[in-house]
């Protein structure tokens, strides 16, 4: 005899338990602190602050810790905590030529002012699995540079932006006009939207999804023909104007990445050929992300440039509204969510079809063996 | 063909139309009328300004200035660019009719022929399925489709069944005016000239009022009352079809037509 | 970070409240009709209620008496949840599971089966607020073809069913015409609910939060669910009875009792079939079917 199932509070309590417990693992292993993920895996950390949009770096570690490592969980985790605090005013925008540079390179040219500052890359590791750190021995690097020189602001080593140079000569198109910026934290985008808010949207976007887009752009979806003007990182400082006073307030500095493509360049009879631009930036070192928003940057322009828009990272609406992965992920794993009533609507239907289509056939059968009984030709 | 009998007011009245994406690109000083039941002829080399004649026409390509204005069914005079975008899509959707070069471009490729057909009285207020159906059925016989097909979908028809079923889903609500653009372009000649003696016997048949875009001037004796030949973004010449292919004035006509190959 | 005390009535803070509901007063001046929202992340995933529980917050009050449902039930796991949500963060309402009692009803995928009155609001979660968006992806265009009642192609869509399936195929989140202009995806409510919809005397409101979209139905307004003349709407029905209750009206849930496929057939509104089996002194002897 079929009893109305309840019991849906003990369920949720019992999995909170079980999570907590599988979140600990190991009681004899001791416990990873949040300062140790803060410090030791900070690109982790970098990219949940990045798409989480929010500069706290040891909250970010929390949710990594509280997400047991899945990074869109804690992305999700610090979005929501972000919609809980109050909003005070904008800063003034950051110029990153006074960045106090940790790296600094371009690929466009050989040798510039300042010169190419690897800092602390992976590129050219070579991905060889060291056996060491898993037995908690020395890194296989041990040679670090003693002084600080790299931590001297750019004017003093000479680091003037290779777009700076660029648009001295009259090669870059001029993006420099005076715009309002939307916000879209505050006002949902509404297509066309401005290149602030798809910059917005793709600062906080999935590096996955991104990287993917930028990707088939190089391999002929779309093609803007990137190079790589500029990728920099270090750290700038936050101010902001307050009313009451005449002067700006200094908030402190934080990490970012920014890079700058240089592209297809665009011309016609009336105007000379320039070269076009695709943007990226991050909160810490992400680096990999600013060049794929970089890319997905330039392509989302090709409308206002007169290009194709075919290819799909060439689409407003498909890049836009596809590539947040708190959205994303909310949405796919909502399937999870019973959806027993609709179902049962969508059962009724077919069974009531399979029943024509089989009654159907049963009468044309009945039909074909008439005729054919008649002689005639079925069909 | 019978010269239709001209009434007092133009149907499509075009004066000093503009529309240049760079020296003589484009159209410009473009002047006509169009009356009820003719059938008006834009011809010229590629490049002469033809498709955008048309597509400041269809209301799609606003023109840097001139005056658009269409006789609407209900008497009154419709000035196409300052009306609202709601009344021209209006017009657009239930008065005028387009047919492009490229049926794939004016069907609707995830539903069946029938629903394409059906779509534009759909769209003004047909709530009866079978009524729906048997217009589908009917359309399609008159396009020499076969209506057993009703429920396929256009992919699965050849080009120049597409273009029939094109020329259907436009046709069923009895546009006062369609626009036409190179209907037989991209087509085998034989597949053309079929569909020349469909959009013929329809054009007699429903009284339509056509302007058609062709470069291809044979089609245009067959098809047309009225030339306009377009060169460079201007007109160049205008008058009765038969005038202007046996007696071209203007130099370049007088090249066009002797460029025709003639069997 | 665990601590909700730090946080304002029902989560949200005021000015979100407002602005919120500055959209729900636009949406109920034009019945059916989109108006985007500034959604915010909330503590439950977007696709899981989000757009409902925004709402929900934006209007309860301390006086105010909350029933979630989910499927039409109060302990589905997720109703648990944003019950327990508000429980938390709402300090000082009650929550009821009893539809009469409730003066805000929150739901996903379910009208209750009691007439709701005058003094009750509900709440909908909607996963996709755009009834034309599996026909036009596009946004910039269906909000052309709203403005424009260019709704034609809607019912390309229903043609296209009928000539393949020979019936209309779309069994939940129905589309209907609001106040006879605005064509509405009434949220994944199976159409067995779409009656409902049409002069129902509480304010109806619907949250899309991933989409950032509200609109509402005001109170005695005329919802016309999308059909033929020769194929006309008609909602579901059942050949058995409530296995419970024995109710031959209410939405049933099929359930499968063993392996042998052996089903029976429940009240997917909980309140409802208890109440029933209640009034009806039910037995609960009837056969299993199967």
């Amino acid at each position: 005899m079929y009893v109305a199932v309840k019991g849906g509070e003990k369920a949720i309590d019992n999995a909170h338990g079980l999570l907590a417990k599988r979140r600990r693992g190991n009681k004899d292993i001791a416990q990873l602190g949040v300062d140790q993920i803060q410090e030791q895996l900070s690109l982790a950390v970098d990219r949940v602050m990045t798409e989480g949009s929010l500069y706290d770096p040891e909250l970010a570690a929390l949710a990594l810790k509280q997400a047991m490592g899945d990074c869109v969980e804690a992305i999700f985790l610090l979005r929501a905590y972000r919609t809980t605090l109050p909003r005070f005013g904008y800063s003034e925008p950051v110029d990153t030529r006074n960045m106090r540079l940790q790296r600094r390179i371009s690929a466009t040219y050989k040798d510039i002012p300042g010169g190419q500052l690897l800092g602390p890359t992976y590129d050219y590791t070579h991905r060889l699995l060291d056996f060491k750190l898993l037995a908690d021995g020395e890194p296989y690097i041990d040679n670090l540079p003693s002084s600080s020189d790299i931590d001297l602001p750019a004017e003093e080593l000479h680091c003037p932006k290779v777009m700076d140079l660029l648009h001295a000569e009259g090669l870059l198109q001029n993006t420099t006009e005076q715009v309002t910026v939307g916000d879209i934290t505050r006002e949902p985008i509404a297509y066309p939207c401005k290149r602030s808010e798809w910059l917005q949207t793709l600062v906080r976007a999935d590096e996955g999804f991104l990287l993917s887009l930028g990707y088939s752009t190089q391999r002929g979806y779309g093609r803007t023909h990137p190079f790589a003007g500029e990728i920099r990182m270090g750290y700038v400082e936050i101010t902001m104007a307050i009313d009451e006073l005449d002067f700006s307030v200094s908030l402190g500095e934080i990490c970012i990445t920014e890079c700058e493509m240089i592209n297809q360049f665009s011309g016609n009879q009336q105007q000379p050929p320039q070269f076009t631009q695709g943007y990226g930036i991050s909160f810490g070192f992400c680096e990999r992300k600013t060049m794929a928003m970089a890319l997905v940057d330039r392509s989302l322009q090709s409308k206002s440039l007169g290009e194709s828009t075919d290819s799909p990272a060439a689409q407003e609406e498909f890049v836009l509204s596809h590539c947040d992965n708190v959205e994303a992920s909310g949405f796919v794993s909502h399937l999870k969510l019973p959806h027993y009533v609709d179902f049962q609507s969508e059962l009724a239907l077919i069974r009531k079809l399979r029943e024509e289509f089989f009654s159907k056939q049963t009468e044309s059968d009945i039909t074909t063996t008439l005729t054919s009984k008649a002689g005639d030709r079925s069909e | 063909m019978k010269i239709p009998s001209v009434e007092a007011e133009p149907l499509l009245h075009v004066e000093g139309v503009n529309k240049l994406y760079g020296i003589n690109r484009g159209c410009q000083e473009i002047d006509f009328n169009l009356y009820a039941g003719e059938v008006l002829g834009i011809v010229g080399e590629s490049g002469s300004g033809k498709s955008t004649l048309l597509n400041c026409l269809s209301g799609d390509v606003p023109p840097d200035c001139g005056q658009i204005v269409v006789a609407s069914s209900v008497g009154d005079k419709v000035d196409l660019y300052q009306a609202s975008e709601s009344r021209r899509r209006l017009l657009m959707r239930s008065e005028f009719g387009i047919v492009k070069q490229n049926p794939r471009d004016g069907l609707r490729l995830q539903v069946s022929a029938g629903a394409n057909i059906g779509e534009r009285l759909m769209a003004i207020g047909e709530r009866h399925y079978s009524r729906l159906r048997d217009v589908g059925i009917d359309w399609m016989s008159q396009v020499e489709l076969d209506p057993e097909r009703i429920d396929d979908f256009p992919e699965t028809f050849s080009g120049g069944m597409q273009q029939r079923l094109q020329i259907a889903r436009v046709l069923v609500t009895q546009p006062r005016l369609v626009l036409m653009d190179e209907p037989t372009g991209g087509l085998d000649v034989s597949v053309q000239a079929k569909l020349l003696d469909l959009i013929r016997s329809l054009v007699s048949e429903l009284n339509l009022s056509v302007v058609m875009v062709t470069h291809d001037l044979a089609v245009a004796r067959l098809l047309c009352h009225r030339l306009i030949v377009m060169k460079k973004s201007r007109i160049v010449e205008t008058g009765l079809t038969d005038q202007i292919l046996d007696d071209p004035q203007h130099s370049y006509t007088q090249l066009l037509v002797s460029s025709v190959l003639t069997p | 970070m665990n601590n909700q005390a730090g946080y304002n009535f029902a989560y949200l803070d005021e000015q979100t409240k407002r602005s919120i509901r500055r959209g729900l007063l636009k949406a109920v001046a034009i019945p059916g009709f989109q108006v985007p929202f500034n959604s915010r992340e909330m503590p439950m995933p977007y696709g899981w209620g989000t757009g409902g529980v925004q709402l929900t917050a934006s209007i309860l009050g301390e006086d105010d008496i909350l029933k979630v449902i989910d499927q039409g039930a109060d302990d589905t796991t997720n109703a648990v949840s944003i019950r327990r949500f508000f429980e938390h963060t709402a300090k000082g309402i009650d929550t009821t599971t009893d539809t009469a009692k409730a003066t805000v009803i929150q739901t996903r995928h379910r009208i209750p089966e009691y007439a709701l009155t005058e003094q009750q609001i509900i709440v909908f979660q909607v996963p996709i607020p755009e009834p034309l968006r599996f026909i036009e992806p596009s946004e910039t265009e269906t909000c052309k073809m709203h403005a424009l009642e260019e709704y034609g192609v809607m019912h390309v869509k229903l043609y296209e069913d009928i000539a393949h399936y020979g019936h209309i195929a779309t069994t939940y989140a129905y589309p209907v015409r609001v106040n006879h202009r605005y064509i509405m995806d009434p949220s994944p409510i199976p159409k067995f609910d779409n009656p409902k919809l049409h002069q129902n005397k509480a304010l109806m409101i619907f949250g899309a939060g991933r989409e950032k979209r509200l609109y509402a139905i005001p109170p005695y307004t005329d919802v016309h669910s999308l059909d033929f003349e020769d194929h006309p709407f008609a909602i579901q029905q059942w050949d058995q009875c409530c296995h419970l209750c024995g109710s031959d009206s209410s939405f049933l849930d099929e359930i499968i009792v063993d392996d042998e496929g052996a089903r029976v057939f429940v009240c997917s509104d909980s309140h409802y079939c208890q109440q029933h089996a209640n009034a009806n002194n039910f037995s609960d002897n009837a056969e299993v079917h199967s």
